[in-house]
């Protein structure tokens, strides 16, 4: 059974078999989104958690550590809640849309990436702190040269997150429903037909996720690599 | 290529001018009430043992360290000198781009490609200009760092002994560009342990033990007659604790 189901998932594949290929391709919409939204929002963050002294900092940097354990599901409850009709976000009709799961997704991985950030830039403020009060470089002028400097760090950050957030079914099944054509992505619809016995849509989504995430793996160490190599991390 | 206004216009007027300067770190008392005029425009080399002081000094007097007292340079305060400023630290630190990017980053609004190639011609990097700062040797790193320093135009140049291990032919590229540097005018205060290279370089020393200065003197006469104790045992090679 399972050598014909993998038979099956290898044709679906090859054969660009469109509900695939539909599945597949929101998935990755979804997930690019909520990613390029994290990055704006973490980035700075974590830079300026790791460059900025206030009061509180502490607590600041133990929530966020805190948020990147936060279970899926209670993200998608939270998120359910505010979308709901009777939510006080209700009113927009957000909820079992695509936007609803990029806002899971959003506020699955921008702990994530933040957090990672953070550290990523505190090892680089400790190295060049003292170098940018000698040349009087102000926060402002630093901000962006740390992100620079620090921007092979910082991808691996960043596809951990993509990895995170494609891979991810508790909370977008929450807000999205996996409803045909509109909200199905491949960790939802890899449940729904496995449920239902269907193995070899499930198969051939499991076959296209393992792929990406071996892409995006490779990416990391061909990134990692180059970087050492000219001494850029 | 270095073009400094002189630091003092009146030669009465200290070039740099202590007065009590205390350092507390952790609740230890580092610096304990330095004072010191300084006259003379050339290198001003501070000497003394592992830990008598001299990097916090040097720190202090570039707003590095909260140490308390006075720190005047031409009779202005610390903050109004420190634009004029530039800091070779003992262990360079590069940015993670290459040795050109590393210089443009320092480079003063105005500043044009033929100065950083000038200064990188001067510090035999021209060649090694697209290639990633920290790739390079650790003279040819502190080389760079001083070339970056000096873009800045400083007037005054703090060196935290930035030839401590490093090539015979690093160490002469670098001594020569402090003397070209001082002889244009800029004030320069260099730490440092190597008593040949303080002989080769120093107009003035100011000799530290224990987070004091015991002595100060033309570096003349602190070679040949050392006034303090401490200073004579320094010189005789001798371990002070």
């Amino acid at each position: 059974m399972l050598i014909d189901a993998f038979s099956e998932a290898v044709i679906l594949i090859g054969s660009a078999d469109p509900d695939l290929f539909e599945i597949m391709l929101l998935s990755i919409e979804v997930s690019l989104t909520a990613l390029l939204i994290s990055v704006l929002l973490a980035l700075p963050l974590g830079t300026l958690l790791a460059i900025s002294q206030f009061p509180g900092k502490r607590i600041v940097i133990t929530c966020l550590n805190s948020l990147m354990a936060m279970p899926p599901v209670v993200i998608g409850l939270l998120v359910y809640l505010m979308l709901s009709r009777s939510g006080p976000l209700g009113v927009l009709g957000l909820l079992y849309t695509p936007t609803a799961m990029v806002i899971a997704q959003v506020l699955l991985i921008t702990p994530i990436i933040a957090s990672l950030a953070h550290q990523t830039m505190e090892d680089l403020h400790l190295e060049y702190s003292e170098l940018f009060q000698s040349l009087r470089v102000a926060k402002m002028r630093a901000i962006p040269v740390y992100l620079w400097d620090a921007r092979y760090s910082l991808v691996t950050a960043v596809l951990a997150g993509f990895g995170r957030a494609v891979s991810e079914v508790g909370a977008v099944i929450i807000v999205g429903g996996n409803i045909d054509h509109l909200t199905r992505v491949m960790t939802t619809a890899i449940a729904l037909e496995t449920a239902k016995g269907e193995l070899a849509l499930a198969l051939a989504l499991g076959i296209i996720l393992v792929t990406m995430a071996l892409i995006v793996n490779a990416a990391v160490m061909l990134v990692r690599t180059f970087a050492q190599r000219n001494a850029y991390v | 290529m270095f073009n400094p206004q002189p630091l003092a216009s009146n030669l009465n007027e200290p070039v740099l001018a202590v007065r009590s300067l205390r350092l507390t770190l952790s609740g230890q008392e580092l610096l304990r009430g330095l004072d010191l005029n300084c006259y003379e425009p050339g290198v001003t080399l501070m000497m003394g043992a592992n830990g008598a002081g001299k990097s916090l000094f040097l720190r202090s007097l570039h707003g590095l360290l909260p140490a308390e007292g006075v720190i005047e340079f031409a009779g202005r305060s610390l903050r109004e000198a420190q634009g004029e400023q530039a800091m070779v630290f003992q262990k360079p630190t590069l940015l993670r781009r290459t040795v050109e990017q590393n210089m443009q980053f320092a480079a003063p609004e105005g500043t044009s490609t033929a100065q950083i190639n000038a200064l990188l011609r001067e510090v035999h990097l021209s060649e090694k200009a697209k290639q990633p700062a920290r790739r390079l040797s650790g003279g040819e790193q502190q080389r760079l760092a001083l070339a970056r320093a000096l873009l800045t135009q400083p007037r005054i140049l703090l060196l935290d002994e930035p030839t401590a291990s490093l090539d015979p032919g690093s160490v002469l590229i670098i001594e020569r560009l402090i003397q070209q540097a001082s002889a244009a005018g800029v004030k320069v205060i260099f730490v440092s342990h190597d008593i040949g290279q303080a002989k080769r370089l120093a107009s003035d020393v100011v000799f530290l033990h224990q987070g004091k200065i015991t002595e100060h003197s033309p570096a003349e006469n602190f070679f040949k007659q050392p006034a303090s104790v401490e200073a004579q045992a320094y010189l005789a090679g001798e371990l002070l604790v």
